[in-house]
């Protein structure tokens, strides 16, 4: 079990819906994305799976460099690839966008 | 020719089981009639699973509608089966058992609501012991006490099923829906080839397990009420019929009995296979469920 925490100060563009996408089983993860009350994007991510934040701020980092909401995103990850992480967050923002 | 004459139903249906379970839920409240009661934004998650290193879900699990079936109050309860195999803990069954309890305030108030249960489950979570036990003793309790007033029905659509203390709160409901691809019984198939020896339950011979705790052979035997396709419509059609219909005549577990004397006359000098057992029990002496 291992909880990691990210910022991203440059994205600011506000967002006003909420997206909730996925499952915590195996393999996967659950998203919560939402308004961010600070104004600009913070990740926290619980997962299962210990010793993978240098895989975890890499999706992170390629995320936010194509994504600018200021968003708070949660994750409950049970071991989900960084392809699926990217595909839940893709999913998120899909919902959160429309 | 056109395109809906050539694919055939099957294929055009909208498969239910490869819903999650807020989508299934969703799919069978009347549209623009619910909302979405201690919702994954609200994070009340299992305080015990990171404890034991295991990730928690921001809605345990367990997912909440209130709104209307067929235009009367109901309360929708899905369990999530992809989620620790759709397992009872602390804060999935009070959510559960404060939901039903509501329905069962209401009701007495003059408001009658329904409950609909979306069982992926098999049973008490390990991991949260004692509380998951509790939790499935106050879900029994809460359904016996809304059965008195408005109608309890359980879908088991698969894939995970209905096993452990939760197979026996299904059997407490007023209905029982199930695919053929679902699955109820007390113990899980591994949990008796575990116990009792492959010699007693052959675990991966899916073929034995469905032609005992499948949809075909328990509707087959009248301890469930419907067999309806993995098809989203069917299953909304099944759940709407049953909330119109109200209480049963006689709830199934209230018929002691019948079933001691079915057990009774059951002759296990030899085995019984499902098929003989289905035609000798679904007679028309069942008054519960099957209208």
């Amino acid at each position: 079990m291992e909880q990691l925490k990210f910022d991203y100060p440059s994205a600011v563009r506000p967002v006003t819906k909420r997206a909730h996408v996925g499952v915590v089983g195996s393999g996967d993860m659950e998203v919560l994305m939402q308004p961010a009350e600070t104004g600009a994007a913070q990740v926290s991510i619980l997962t299962s799976v210990n010793g993978f934040g240098a895989s975890w701020k890499a999706v992170m980092d390629r995320f936010f460099a194509k994504y600018d909401g200021a968003v708070r995103i949660d994750i409950n990850d049970a071991g989900a690839t960084p392809g699926s992480v990217m595909l839940r967050l893709e999913q998120a923002v899909e919902v959160i966008e429309k | 020719m056109s395109a809906t004459s050539v694919i055939p139903a099957f294929v055009r249906r909208h498969s239910f089981i490869e819903l999650d379970a807020r989508a299934r839920a969703q799919s069978l409240m009347d549209p623009g009639s619910w909302r979405e009661l201690v919702g994954p934004f609200d994070q009340i998650e299992s305080p015990w699973l990171p404890m034991q290193g295991i990730a928690p879900q921001s809605d345990d699990g367990c997912v909440v509608l209130k709104g209307t079936i067929a235009g009367k109050p109901t309360v929708l309860i899905a369990l999530e089966g992809k989620f620790q195999a759709g397992s009872m803990g602390e804060v999935s069954g009070a959510k559960m058992t404060a939901a039903l309890d509501l329905a069962t305030q209401d009701s007495q108030n003059g408001k009658k609501t329904a409950a609909v249960l979306l069982l992926e489950t098999g049973g008490v979570r390990l991991q949260e012991a004692n509380l998951g036990l509790a939790v499935i003793a106050e879900v029994m309790a809460s359904i016996l006490a809304l059965r008195e007033h408005a109608p309890v029905i359980t879908v088991i659509a698969g894939t995970v099923g209905c096993f452990g203390g939760m197979s026996i709160a299904a059997g407490l409901s007023s209905y029982i829906v199930m695919t053929v691809e679902a699955r109820l019984g007390l113990n899980g198939p591994e949990v008796i080839e575990q116990e009792s020896g492959i010699e007693e339950f052959d675990s991966s011979d899916k073929a034995l397990i469905w032609a005992i705790n499948g949809g075909e052979q328990r509707v087959g035997m009248g301890v469930a009420d419907e067999l309806v396709l993995d098809d989203a419509e069917k299953i909304a059609a099944s759940v709407q019929h049953y909330v119109k219909a109200g209480l049963p005549r006689l709830h199934r577990s209230k018929q002691v009995e019948l079933y001691r004397e079915r057990i009774a006359a059951l002759d296990t000098s030899q085995q019984i296979d499902p098929l003989t057992l289905r035609e000798s029990w679904n007679s028309k002496t069942n008054q519960g469920g099957a209208r």
